[in-house]
């Protein structure tokens, strides 16, 4: 489909509530450290926002790290995901998991590891459910170009494209992997030339045009759902702050960090529709101050919330149903 | 019916597979060629590709596949081609498999099987033949079974199947061709629960895959120097049937735990500590270990003798923990 004004308000929205969630939360961390220790993808907003935008309510997200606002688009509460960061009951899996890991089955969201790429084999095994089930729901799933050189990407690629599976290959190339950079861990400089080996089309994108990377998603997802196969997005971003907000020596450069600021994928979509009066800055605005507004209820939700009770800890190993055990 | 272990399996997965049609077959040379060790011959005939699914060499996409397809709603039994290659995929299982309810919070469960042939005994050297159910045992969220009967391969599979949690599945390669007779009726044999072997009143030998057949033939020798042994078979690694076996050393107040895993961190140091916590009273001897030594399996017949723990260490040992007069 072809977006439409309301469609581009609405991602504007997003975007700006990912930005919000992520700057608040590093803010927080700032004074009354969070329990969870933020490790934002401020500055990548477009990817994860693009990709998601128009997905259906069965198709299958694995977020990365850096794809806060996907949680968000795919329909996690703002208070549920902040409620997680402070580990409170009200969090994930009742404070059992982390936000950055939280699934949501409802929501289409599975939940994720701390080994990074570890959620790409088990994507696969969503889209090969879809085939088995003939049904058209697809998995899309998200990484970054450290995570890129692991070897359940490979595994994944190769079986998903000698399977035609509908899956999607969202990588996130922020030029770094903690603290070395992408020239240092990848002989390529566009990882999307690797799809071909696979035999998957590989397509890169301005990872911070959030309409480029909405169109590429697309053709994608067609691509997918009508049986076609996978699909490696390459989405050329940065990330603004360190690793996590306790990187010790961000080795970047100043100047470097700068030059992305002002590639700012927000103001980007501002300006668009700005310039081609799609909205005025008073909606521009009050979009703004209902963002902040959502995510000082989050807020303010999150630090009233209790902590789980303590003997909770042993709840929810094995599933019931089955055989009991210990 | 009388059947071998290994056609006990592949009569499991075929009846699941026609009554349940979410449960799908996965693994490499599992389909036309039936498997490394022939566990899913004939099955490729019967169901086709769709559902008995060759895939590439890559054990952490098909692990990862069966968790994906298991989370919505299909019933994957994987194979992994030798239980020495499960640890390629061991982050699949650590990381995602095992704690995906957890992550959930109990809304979601990942009801898979993943079978392999584990074991010594057929000079295929290291890489090939060990016993790795004590390392899978620790993680939280995973079963660990080990049938050494017909009649638990079959009722364990469908239980495996049915049940909501990733369940590994060993069959030991020295127990594929043992036969047995298998129920003309439907059954399941429940996951958790021990048998006794055969009955006993004078020491308990607890053991597991192809140490229960090696147990019962040293159970005979005992037998013979007046020795009446109980031989409790596990079945389950994890869980592990802790009732059943404190009962049997209440009642015969000597347990030699018997495995053909390495020592050090075997599931024999688990039990030992159980029966401690909960039955040292009962104790007329100090608990007592036969295993394989800290060492990887070795190749040359000779050397995997050795390493293999044999029915007459098994006898040797038992006798030993009754005082001079049996030697």
């Amino acid at each position: 489909m072809s977006l439409k004004r309301e469609d581009l308000l609405k991602i504007y929205r997003m975007m700006l509530l990912s930005r919000t969630t992520e700057e608040r939360m590093v803010e927080y961390h700032k004074h009354t450290p969070l329990t969870e220790l933020p490790h934002s993808g401020i500055g990548q907003e477009a990817v994860a926002i693009g990709t998601v935008y128009d997905l259906r309510k069965e198709d299958l997200i694995l977020p990365s790290l850096r794809t806060r606002g996907a949680f968000l688009a795919k329909g996690i509460s703002s208070r549920t995901m902040m409620s997680g960061a402070f580990a409170k009951v009200t969090g994930a899996a009742r404070g059992k998991n982390t936000s950055h890991h939280m699934g949501d089955i409802r929501a289409g969201v599975i939940a994720g590891t701390g080994v990074v790429a570890g959620h790409l084999p088990v994507g696969l095994g969503i889209a090969l459910a879809a085939k088995l089930q003939k049904k058209d729901y697809i998995a899309v799933v998200y990484f970054g170009d450290g995570a890129s050189n692991r070897g359940d990407v490979h595994e994944s690629m190769n079986m998903a494209a000698v399977m035609k599976l509908g899956i999607v290959f969202v990588c996130e190339n922020n030029g770094y992997a903690i603290s070395t950079p992408a020239s240092f861990h990848s002989s390529v400089p566009d990882l999307a030339i690797r799809a071909q080996g696979y035999g998957m089309p590989g397509v890169i994108v301005d990872g911070n045009d959030v309409l480029a990377v909405y169109e590429a998603a697309q053709t994608a997802y067609d691509r997918a759902r009508e049986g076609e196969g996978p699909t490696f997005i390459e989405c050329k971003t940065y990330r603004w702050r360190g690793h996590s907000e306790r990187d010790p020596r961000d080795l970047r450069s100043a100047d470097e960090i700068e030059a992305w600021k002002t590639k700012c994928p927000i103001k980007r979509l501002k300006d668009y529709l700005l310039q081609d009066k799609l909205a005025d800055e008073k909606t521009l605005n009050e979009i703004q101050c209902e963002v902040t507004a959502e995510v000082d209820d989050a807020i303010a939700f999150a630090e009233s919330s209790p902590y789980p009770p303590a003997e909770e800890a042993l709840l929810h190993v094995y599933a019931e149903g089955g055989i009991k055990d210990e | 019916m009388n059947k071998t272990l290994r056609e006990a399996v592949r009569d499991a997965l075929a009846e699941e597979m026609r009554r349940d049609p979410r449960v799908f077959l996965l693994g490499e040379d599992i389909g036309a060629y039936g498997g490394t060790l022939q566990a899913t011959s004939g099955l490729w005939g019967e169901f086709g590709g769709d559902r008995v699914i060759d895939t590439p060499l890559s054990e952490v996409a098909i692990t990862g596949a069966a968790i994906g397809a298991a989370m919505m709603g299909m019933r994957p039994v994987l194979e992994i081609m030798f239980s020495d290659f499960i640890p390629l995929a061991l982050d699949q299982i650590l990381n995602n498999a095992a704690k995906m309810c957890y992550s959930y919070d109990g809304e979601m469960s990942v009801p898979m099987v993943l079978r392999a042939p584990f074991g010594g005994g057929m000079r295929s050297g290291m890489h090939h033949c060990q016993n790795l159910e004590a390392l899978f045992a620790h993680i939280p969220g995973i079963k660990v079974v080990m049938p050494t009967t017909p009649e638990d391969a079959k009722g364990l599979m469908l239980s495996s199947i049915r049940d909501p949690n990733p369940v590994i599945f060993l069959e030991h390669k020295m127990l594929y061709g043992i036969r047995g007779d298998i129920p003309e009726v439907e059954y399941t044999t429940p996951i958790g629960k021990a048998a006794i072997r055969k009955e006993g009143g004078d020491i308990s030998i607890v053991a597991c895959g192809a140490m229960v057949p090696k147990s019962l033939k040293a159970a005979d020798e005992l037998a013979k120097s007046g020795i009446d042994a109980e031989v409790v078979d596990l079945r389950s690694i994890r869980p592990l049937d802790k009732e059943t076996i404190v009962q049997s050393v209440r009642k015969t107040n000597r347990l030699l735990i018997v495995h053909e895993a390495c020592k050090t961190g075997g599931i024999g140091g688990e039990i030992a500590a159980i029966v401690a916590a909960e039955a040292i009273d009962a104790l007329d001897a100090p608990i007592e270990r036969v295993t394989a030594p800290d060492t990887p399996v070795p190749f040359s017949p000779t050397l995997e003798d050795y390493f293999i723990p044999q029915a007459w260490q098994i006898t040797e040992r038992a006798k030993n923990m009754f005082g001079k007069k049996y030697l």
